[in-house]
């Protein structure tokens, strides 16, 4: 049980449900029989490395692809369903902007597909540029934006229509040391207001920074768990010497 | 109401980018005033050669505007003609009039046949004399009329094509088509915002080519502006809708002008450039399931034989249906990236 989820006054639930998932392409099968459980109001990691089956596993979860065997639940909901996806907030490994636009125009609009209009929007613009600290930038085109401020803006628009899940696929790649701490700040605060995030990385330090976590190697789930059980139950001291006790490593 | 912001959204990102802007409409008008210049070229009078013929024929060629040079035997004429210094050789062979043709330009060929079927006109016998009037334009109506009237609509489906081509390509490279479909739009709410969207850079270009060519360079136009208009309207929706839908099956932009050949070019040699009764069968057929053939075929109907909307409509029907199925089918492609 996740201490700071309690500490926050959530009440612990699944929020995600994902039962005994396969998915084939071709041949080839890319996710097999993945169980798991993520709650209310906690971040939940992925660990694994790139082709593991993380953004597929993202994708069934967010009802963009549908699994070939197994279900997947989101807030009590079978997926896929395309009324859920005003209840997702989902940011993809591309910051997916417009280049051309700038970065209020790039909110508007996207907000605007969920429904957004008039004072409501633009409040709520602010509110997330201050967010992710941007609120300086909102006038400026996308295209002369840093790959932070661009990672920063799309975090952004994924918060815009303030969603309860938020599922973020390799967030912080590509992305310097402090713009890394303060995203996933970012991330702790949210979960603070009661968001459940879902997370996939590579990167086994960030992991620590998790709730719970599943980690998966050639789409099934090796372990899940939190950080310490994870680390206690094979005796490491780091993330990365459990993911390697647990079959992780290179074979 | 999602539909258009997302036309919205696609006419702030082309205002934006002037570039694509001007692709769009100015480019179009920049191609047909250069293929005026080409087309209207003065005609290139023909280079006869003359040995030993009757003093009337020869004036009665002159004054058609042939180049004539008379030469006093057969040998030194075919030295000239060898030498390219002549197009032809008029002579009497056998007591009978002589043509000996230089050969190698069909166009060159055609010119002295017809300067020389005029020069003779006026020595056929009466009977045979041959009256000629014109049921629709006149004998001014150049070739820059003919082609120009095709032109008009190519163009428009041409760059529609690319430039709607490559957006929604870039739609999905960028990584923004993945963002759209996982909020609630529907599918086919997509692909109508770039319909909307783009629809009014066609209705814009369409506008702008229509006025240009027959106003500004002065193409031939028998029947109205505004049927010209809508015309090609739909000769472009179908353009964007069948741009937007390859666009599901190309990887890059490098894909998409791997298009051209498959795609735009064959469809000219249906527009009407080139004559198409002279085609086998089959060939014709397969010209009936191509857009710019009916888009084309009402173009120049409206344009030179002053056609109305009863003559035309089966054309914009054809257009219709085009434009309603290829966004049907780019709804169903995009099942490939979500599948609800």
């Amino acid at each position: 049980m996740s201490d700071s989820a309690s500490e926050a006054g959530i009440i612990a639930g699944p929020c995600i449900v994902v039962d005994r998932v396969s998915k084939l392409y071709g041949k080839c099968t890319v996710l097999d029989q993945v169980c798991l459980e993520v709650r209310k109001g906690e971040i939940f990691g992925l660990l694994g490395p790139s082709g593991s089956g993380k953004t597929t596993l993202v994708r069934l979860i967010t009802g963009l692809d549908v699994p070939n065997a197994g279900n997947v639940e989101l807030l009590g909901e079978p997926m896929p369903q395309l009324s859920m996806l005003a209840r997702i907030g989902y940011m993809a490994q591309s910051d997916a902007l417009y280049g051309e636009l700038t970065a209020r125009e790039n909110l508007a609009f996207f907000a605007s597909l969920y429904g957004m209009k008039g004072a409501g929007l633009a409040k709520r613009i602010n509110e997330a540029a201050e967010l992710v600290n941007l609120s300086g930038e909102l006038g400026k085109q996308v295209a002369l934006f840093s790959g932070g401020m661009k990672r920063r803006l799309s975090l952004a628009v994924a918060l815009m229509h303030e969603p309860e899940v938020l599922v973020l696929d390799e967030p912080t790649v590509g992305i310097d040391p402090v713009l890394r701490k303060s995203i996933w700040q970012e991330l702790d605060g949210l979960r603070k207001q009661g968001v459940t995030v879902l997370v996939t990385t590579h990167v086994m330090d960030e992991a620590d920074k998790c709730d719970r976590l599943a980690m998966i190697r050639d789409g099934r789930v090796i372990a899940a768990g939190s950080p310490d059980e994870l680390k206690l139950a094979t005796g490491s001291a780091s993330m990365e010497e459990a993911f390697v006790a647990y079959g992780g490593g290179v074979q | 109401m999602r539909i258009r912001s997302l036309a919205l959204r696609i006419v702030r990102q082309i205002v934006k980018d002037k570039r694509t802007l001007a692709l769009m409409l100015i480019a179009p008008l920049l191609v047909l005033t250069l293929m005026k210049f080409v087309f209207d070229g003065q005609s290139v009078n023909p280079r006869v050669g003359i040995v030993d013929y009757p003093h009337q024929i020869v004036a009665a060629l002159a004054s058609t505007g042939a180049d004539i040079s008379e030469f006093s035997d057969e040998d030194s004429a075919m030295r000239a003609l060898e030498h390219d210094d002549l197009d032809a050789l008029v002579s009497i062979r056998d007591g009978q009039p002589h043509v000996l043709l230089e050969g190698s330009s069909p166009t060159k060929n055609r010119n002295v046949m017809s300067a020389l079927q005029e020069a003779l006109e006026p020595f056929r016998p009466e009977e045979f004399k041959l009256s000629v009037a014109f049921a629709h334009g006149s004998g001014d109506l150049n070739i820059f009329d003919y082609y120009g009237s095709v032109l008009v609509g190519f163009f428009s489906f041409f760059f529609v094509f690319l430039i709607a081509g490559v957006s929604f390509l870039r739609e999905r490279t960028t990584g923004t088509l993945a963002r759209l479909l996982a909020t609630p739009l529907r599918r086919w709410e997509i692909v109508a915002g770039y319909l909307l969207g783009f629809g009014i850079f066609t209705l814009l270009q369409a506008t702008l080519i229509a006025w240009y060519s027959t106003g500004v360079l002065g193409i031939a136009l028998e029947g109205s502006m505004f049927m010209v208009l809508i015309m090609n309207l739909l000769l472009a929706i179908a353009a964007l809708t069948l741009g937007t839908l390859l666009s599901a099956y190309a990887q890059n932009e490098f894909q998409i002008f791997q298009f051209i050949p498959l795609v735009i070019i064959p469809q000219i040699f249906f527009a009407g450039l080139i004559e198409l009764d002279s085609m086998p069968e089959w060939l014709q057929a397969l010209g009936h399931a191509l857009p710019l053939y009916y888009g084309s075929a009402a173009l120049r109907d409206i344009m030179l034989r002053g056609a109305g909307w009863s003559e035309v409509w089966s054309d914009a029907l054809a257009l219709c249906c085009f434009s309603l199925a290829f966004a049907a089918l780019n709804v169903a492609a995009l099942r490939k990236h979500r599948r609800i």
